[in-house]
């Protein structure tokens, strides 16, 4: 069989079970773009490359599948390069494909071209640039493979015009792939250091599980919740790790680090031990580095060996897959009831119960944790919640507890103000019977808001809880309270909200106090298509703050607590 | 103190950048890195000297292995092995007195003139760095007009070499 380039792209896609590609066409890709209609692969015609790259990342992220996205070259291949870096960051599979100027063309500054594999060198797992039409088929299968294999992550294909043209004989690859390195990876026995966190495990009196995003990529929810109630071990999660363990359930202690709850961050610098899943330790996460945990000795799990004793050295270093580490602990381990250090912490948390702002707000004062609780509340915590970076992105992994995973999804290694509509667009496609809620701030939605567009062409029934506090939230927060209160450039003028969406085609409400924020939640979910909510929030002082909140510098344990005169003078 | 990698990678476009993009972002710090073809068609090998008062050769090798291009990594700092730095250093000699002493010196060093002009000449040198520091100390107070060398490349003695692996 003789395909051109262009359509072994969609007849690879296709074989890749690819369902939906994500993109904007151009004159270097536009050849390729013609063929699809017989191939039965659905493309979103979003409005911006960016909303590309988050689409893919979104759906990636809500399916556990690799997310496409398609642009031209120049312009529409650098669009895509937030997108790409957000994905890297966090380990989203995403397979991009750009147009490129023709092969006779390249390094001539030809009309659009750019070096696009040049300048993703650095935020791709990797990259091809295709010049032999010959090629092309294998590398998509490899790409696929390289996307979503081991700690998975973008992978960019940059194909010349004259290649999308040239036609050759398909010849499917051959389903297994071998990367040249993979023989020589292949980790060591882990017996013996699985047996040394075992005894490590048996020793502790005041253990803490961290359990990060690669707890949901190996899928290993289960065997952890089984685990840590064998060793009666609370379990702190980070922000990708939401959902990796039920946060219903009595050991789970919550978010840790810079906004965390305060229980983990304390029960963390009071540990004796540390058993870290799937998780990098970043400085979001660990405060001050020479006084996190202090006390603790610590058992790392992480399938990239480079991340193991890059921040923080650790007892026992595991180069591995969560489940499969897990699975082999499990057995090894004693089954205890760790019951004085589970009594501290329900001290922590009942303490952190009191201050909490949903119960302490004045009545008439609506605040982003009510509008999170008012989602979490009517949905009944089983929506897929993506949000967008700033407060209310803190609030939301805060206040929005689920117990499923792949149903919290956020820029967390970037912090990508703009990922959170058209991520929500990748989430709704990947799982069009689901309930999806994208929880944004008045500045991160208006740098992607032209996808409002893409939501009413695809009619998707995505909900959009803005939380509108007209200002650029988590930098003003810093100013008030480290910067003297100067709120240089983040005041936000911001456009008629209900009339843009509207404009849009789409239904919208304005809300601002809390009993109308249940209302319109629920308004909202009865509307059968896509509907924006406005919740004009607190803009600052007490109630405009995230906390807890551990300062630049500070260790977890010195983190500032919400200040509330009526607290009975507590902190 | 450093350490010697070799790592065998495939021979494609762009391989070279990657490698040296990865250094460059995670801000290793590399005493020289050198590229060849190796016995192998479609597999080049390349000698990296990590300062390892600085960076950890590990971590080194650990990112190095996340390039999808790179087949193997060792460190063999710890092996028998041969470790050579070639130089070419341009000499001047304007005085023909100086000559035979300087020829006397290459000869001391066992290096070789391998070009003679009307006011200089150009002294090859073969050797681990030490001998190759040394030569250039002595020939500096003539005058080194120009220098160039390539960085190390080395080889494990006997027949425990570098495993082949990969594709190759
Ligand atoms: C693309 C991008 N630019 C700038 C920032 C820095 N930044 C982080 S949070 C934030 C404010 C976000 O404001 P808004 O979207 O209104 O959310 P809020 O914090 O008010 O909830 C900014 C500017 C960023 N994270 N991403
Ligand atoms: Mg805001």
């Amino acid at each position: 069989m003789r395909l051109t380039g262009a359509q072994i792209v969609w007849e690879m896609l296709r074989r890749e079970g690819v369902e939906v590609a994500f993109g904007i066409p151009g004159g270097a890709i536009m050849h390729t773009y013609h063929p699809r209609s017989e191939y039965g692969v659905r493309h979103v015609l979003v409005r911006h490359e960016q909303g590309a790259a988050h689409a893919a990342d979104g759906y990636a992220r809500a399916s556990g599948r690799v997310g496409v996205a398609i642009a031209t070259s120049g312009p529409g291949a650098t669009n895509l390069v937030t997108g790409i870096a957000t994905a890297m960051m966090d380990s989203s599979p995403i397979v991009c494909i750009t147009g490129q100027v023709s092969t006779s063309l390249l390094g001539s500054d030809a009309f659009q071209e750019t070096d696009i594999t040049g300048i993703t060198i650095p935020i791709t797992k990797h990259n091809y640039l295709v010049t032999d039409v010959a090629d092309l088929a294998e590398v998509i299968h490899e790409a696929f493979y390289i996307a979503r294999h081991g700690r998975p992550g973008p992978v960019l294909i940059d194909l010349p015009k004259d290649v999308q043209q040239a036609a050759t004989e398909f010849v499917p690859p051959a389903d297994e792939v071998r990367l040249p390195g993979e023989a020589h990876t292949a980790g060591p026995d882990l017996t013996e250091v699985i047996r040394r966190a075992a005894r490590l495990m048996d020793e502790s009196s005041r253990p803490v599980i961290l359990a990060g995003h690669g707890v949901l990529m190996a899928g290993a929810e289960e065997v952890l919740l089984t685990f840590a109630e064998r060793v009666s071990a609370p379990v702190a999660v980070t922000l990708l790790g939401k959902g990796g363990f039920p946060a219903s359930h009595p050991l789970y202690l919550g978010m840790m680090g810079m906004h965390g709850d305060a229980a983990a961050n304390r029960a963390i610098q009071e540990a004796d031990l540390l058993i870290a899943l799937g998780m990098r330790f970043d400085d979001r996460v660990t405060g001050d580095l020479d006084r996190y945990a202090p006390r603790a000795r610590k058992v790392h799990v992480d399938l990239d060996a480079a991340e193991l004793n890059k921040l923080v050295p650790v007892d026992v270093p595991i180069q591995g897959d969560v489940r499969r580490v897990l699975e082999a602990l499990v057995p090894l381990v004693n089954a205890v009831e760790q019951r004085e250090w589970l009594s501290r912490i329900e001290q922590w948390r009942d303490e952190a119960r009191a201050v909490d702002i949903v119960h302490r707000a004045p009545d008439d004062r609506l605040t982003v944790p009510h509008v999170i609780n008012a989602v979490w509340e009517t949905t009944a915590g089983e929506a897929i919640v993506v949000t967008d970076v700033g407060q209310h992105q803190m609030w939301a992994a805060q206040y929005y507890r689920t117990d499923r995973p792949n149903a919290f999804i956020t820029s967390g290694g970037l912090g990508t103000m703009g990922f959170g509509l058209p991520a929500a667009i990748g989430a709704q496609i990947a799982r069009p019977d689901a309930e999806v809620w994208a929880i944004v701030g008045d500045g991160g939605l208006q740098m992607t808001v032209q996808e409002l567009a893409t939501v009413v062409q695809e009619g998707l029934p995505v909900k959009i809880a803005l939380c509108d506090n007209g200002y650029l939230g988590m930098v003003r927060q810093w100013q008030e309270m480290f910067y003297d209160k100067r709120y240089e450039a983040t005041r936000l003028v911001n456009p008629d909200f209900i009339k843009l969406a509207e404009a849009y085609g789409i239904r919208a409400w304005r809300v601002d106090d809390p009993e109308g924020a249940v209302q319109a939640v629920a308004e909202a979910r009865r509307h059968p298509g896509p509907a924006l909510i406005d919740f004009h929030v607190v803009e600052e002082g007490e109630y405009g703050n995230v906390y807890p909140m551990v300062p630049a510098g500070a260790a977890l344990h010195e983190m500032i607590h919400r200040p509330l005169p009526t607290a009975g003078g507590k902190r | 103190m450093n350490r010697t990698l070799i790592a065998r990678v495939e021979d494609k476009p762009g391989v070279l950048a990657r490698v040296a993009s990865l250094f460059r972002r995670r801000a290793f710090n590399i005493e020289s890195l050198t590229v060849g073809h190796t016995e192998t068609p479609g597999i080049s090998r390349m000698t990296i000297v990590v300062d390892s008062t600085r960076t950890d050769a590990e971590k080194v090798a650990q990112h190095l292995y996340k390039l999808v291009n790179v087949i193997r990594v060792e460190d063999i700092s710890d092996q028998p092995a041969v470790m050579r730095d070639l130089a070419l250093i341009k000499v001047r000699t304007p005085d023909p007195r100086t000559r035979s002493e300087l020829m006397q010196l290459v000869d001391t060093f066992r290096a070789r003139v391998v070009d003679v002009g009307l006011e200089s000449l150009i002294v090859e040198a073969t050797g681990t760095e030490e001998k190759i520091d040394g030569l250039v100390e002595v020939l500096r107070p003539f005058g080194i007009l120009e220098m160039v060398r390539t960085g190390r490349v080395a080889m494990v003695r006997g027949n425990n070499g570098v495993k082949q692996g990969g594709n190759g």
